[in-house]
């Protein structure tokens, strides 16, 4: 019955998909040339204005353009021009980068917080002002702080992926059950062999949905840093493929943003089914 | 007044031949033949005096008032005064040496935007014009105008291409904090446009705009003042009859298309882009507001000038050298294949191409020839600075009225720009300051608070 249910919602996600690319390809595609306009006058003008073509490209133009850039993937022609594989490495680099800070710094504060409910209450309204501001909103003020634009782009993943880490860890922390810590304190447990053999395994699930939160979100936010401070990575190839007019690659890179960030999630999901344990 | 007068002779005659040395032109070029001999000998005098010159008329930009403040005081008093607030010493030791000592810094950072007013900056990286002064150049794309100026502003760039307005409002604190900023060269004159959605094909008059929304690069720019100034020209107030919002070039051609505005003042190619993608038309080209006006710039902290004076010389001579190169017409097909790949402006060489020979569709079914369409000129007119520095007080992005001749003077680096033309063989005007004429109305770099006053229309 199972594989009976997989198989027919894989039928489905097909029949949808195949849908969606006809309507696209029917949509595409464009009207009549202009007629009777100055061959040397056309040689001037672009296919949208001369040919009658679809200023939106088709589904095959695109899927085409996606196979190119997969075979030249790692081309380098110079500081702005790079293939999509080095664009990519760049926009990991820096996420990886962020969210590693974000780490280091969620996990302690997150330990002292949820073990601490004076702390937890004192923090929490700067928490609560600080979550919800706009990764971009910080951009100009880490540029004019930092004065420098790789690291404000890293600044700017770190201090947005930060929160739901911090906040899952200290609740993590916090809702450890108290049978298991009343177990730690009768067997006379030191707090550091608390922290790691008890509290840590109790709320790495937590932790880990914290962080799968966190990774989401620094992905979506290097690619609107990238398109704003440049220089590399997939958010500044989608800007200079806009820059161009370029709704092909455009949508390329969108294919290609929605696939690392799907692995990326998939990876950490991964993690969290490692440390759940039944109750 | 002309650059090798002696500013600091109060009798020196004001009426002249086409430098302003000599009683009538046949004197000039007799005497222009000799000097050519003797130029390499006194060199270093004569650049020392003419950075002296160049600071008295930037002080004094009126002849009639430089000469009653000499009468006064005398020559050499009036040097010293000058010499107190001008480092005039260390001026002129960055400027002596004939050839470029040995580099500060060879690998250098240049910032640009994706426009065709980069060409020289670009194209000089390509064309190999910075590796021939031994700078190992790297042009990188910057997205905005306010990102290029905080990158430069951080020292991720050692230079920058800045829209001309730029490092003036940078030095007054306009816009962001006062830093010293200084512009050696300018890189285009022309080759701005305005540009219209299709729709409004038949309102060609600007008296019928009102209640348009018109997008301009960004708030200090040429586009902005020209734009503003054209509308007001046809009796619109530009900041109640019409709408103007700064939007990045690369969107323009897109909020075109999606009617979010009715046209804008921007920089090629994202005119030429807008007709080739069918969605508007070249309404006039900014040569036919002023024909000559500046519009983007080649620029570096002032810091980073006197830091590094061998490699900003070299950078200075690279620039003016693609300058040089750019202005033959007979280069500008291969200069339009060098720039239009995607490591640099991004765009269909055909489009490049129709921008930067001229002949070009205006997306009204016609092709115009306008050979000057766009111009490489690097000489950064001190005169420019102040009409600039002038609308922006007319606008009231100055608040008060500043000395316009001297702010204009410490940015624009005549006399730099006007050695490094020479080197490449090109004829720098003898001159900073003159006379120009925007829609049949003259303005005198003298008198800029009357000419503020003179428009109906203004902030101020």
């Amino acid at each position: 019955m199972i594989s009976s249910l997989r198989l027919r919602a894989a039928i489905v996600s097909v029949a949808l998909l195949a849908g969606f690319l006809l309507l696209w390809h029917l949509g595409t595609q464009g009207t009549a040339p202009t007629a009777n306009l100055d061959p040397e006058y056309a040689r001037l003008m672009g296919a949208t204005a001369v040919e009658g073509k679809s200023a939106f490209p088709g589904p095959a133009e695109v899927l085409g353009k996606f196979w190119w850039h997969l075979s030249h993937a790692f081309y380098d022609n110079g500081p702005n021009d790079k293939g999509l594989g080095i664009q990519l490495i760049f926009s990991l680099a820096r996420v990886l980068g962020g969210f590693g800070l974000a780490v280091a710094v969620a996990l302690p504060l997150g330990f002292l917080i949820g073990m601490s409910p004076l702390m937890h209450r004192a923090l929490d309204p700067f928490f609560q002002v600080l979550k919800p501001i706009s990764p971009l909103a910080w951009m100009p003020l880490a540029l004019y702080t930092i004065k420098d634009s790789a690291t404000s782009a890293i600044f700017v993943i770190f201090i947005c992926s930060l929160w739901p880490m911090l906040l899952n860890t200290a609740f993590g922390v916090a809702a450890v059950r108290k049978e298991w810590l009343n177990v730690a304190r009768t067997l006379e447990v030191g707090p550091f062999r608390k922290a790691f053999r008890v509290i840590l395994p109790a709320a790495a699930p937590t932790i880990l949905t914290g962080m799968r939160i966190s990774i989401g979100i620094a992905w979506l936010v290097i690619v609107a840093a990238e398109m704003l401070v440049g220089g590399t990575g997939i958010g500044y190839f989608v800007w200079n493929e806009w820059n161009n007019l370029s709704i092909t690659n455009v949508i390329n890179a969108i294919l290609v943003i929605g696939l690392v960030g799907m692995v990326l999630d998939l990876i950490l999901a991964r993690l969290v089914k490692l440390v759940t344990y039944p109750e | 007044m002309a650059m090798f007068d002696d500013a600091f002779d109060p009798g020196s005659r004001l009426t002249r031949c086409s430098c302003g040395k000599h009683a009538s032109q046949t004197a000039h070029d007799a005497e222009a033949a000799g000097q050519r001999a003797s130029a390499a000998a006194d060199e270093d005098s004569r650049y020392g005096r003419i950075i002296d010159q160049a600071v008295m008329r930037a002080l004094f930009p009126d002849d009639t008032t430089r000469r009653n403040f000499l009468k006064t005081v005398g020559a050499s008093t009036a040097l010293a005064a000058v010499s107190q607030f001008f480092p005039l010493a260390a001026a002129k030791e960055a400027f002596a040496a004939g050839t470029i000592g040995p580099l500060e810094k060879k690998d250098v950072k240049i910032g640009f935007i994706p426009i065709t007013c980069a060409t020289p900056i670009i194209m000089a990286q390509p064309m190999g014009f910075y590796s021939k002064y031994g700078l190992n150049a790297e042009v990188i794309k910057t997205a905005g105008w306010a990102i290029i100026r905080d990158k430069a502003m951080n020292k991720e760039y050692d230079a920058a291409h800045m829209l001309s307005p730029m490092p003036l409002a940078i030095s007054l604190g306009v816009g962001s904090n006062p830093v010293p900023w200084t512009m050696p060269a300018i890189e285009n004159i022309n080759g701005q446009a305005i540009t219209l959605a299709m729709k409004h094909k038949d309102r060609r008059d600007p008296k019928d705009w009102k209640g348009f929304k018109l997008a301009v690069p960004f708030d200090y720019s040429m586009h902005n003042y020209l734009l503003r100034y054209f509308l007001a020209e046809h009796g619109i107030d530009p900041d109640k009859d019409v709408q103007i919002r700064a939007v990045p070039p690369p969107e323009m051609v897109a909020n075109l298309r999606a009617d979010n505005i009715d046209g804008f003042l921007a920089p090629d190619p994202v005119n030429q882009r807008a007709v080739y993608d069918g969605v508007g038309f070249i309404h006039i080209l900014s040569k036919e507001i002023w024909d000559g006006h500046p519009c983007c710039a080649f620029s570096a902290s002032r810091e980073f000038v006197t830091q590094n004076p061998n490699t900003f010389q070299a950078l200075l001579r690279s620039i003016v050298d693609a300058t040089a190169y750019a202005t033959k017409a007979e280069n500008r097909k291969e200069i339009a294949a060098a720039i239009a790949p995607a490591n640099y402006l991004n765009q269909p060489v055909t489009v490049v191409e129709q921008v930067l020979t001229g002949t070009f569709a205006d997306g009204l079914g016609n092709i115009r020839k306008v050979p000057d369409r766009i111009g490489f000129e690097p000489f950064p007119w001190q005169s420019m600075a102040v009409w600039i520095l002038t609308q922006m007080r007319r606008w009231g992005q100055l608040k008060e009225d500043i000395n316009y001749g001297s702010v204009a003077t410490q940015v624009y680096l005549a006399v730099d720009a006007n050695r490094a033309m020479r080197e490449a063989g090109l004829t720098p005007p003898n001159e900073s300051f003159k006379k120009h004429v925007i829609m049949g109305k003259e303005f005198d770099p003298g008198k800029p608070r009357e000419y503020i006053d003179s428009f109906a229309i203004k902030r101020s």
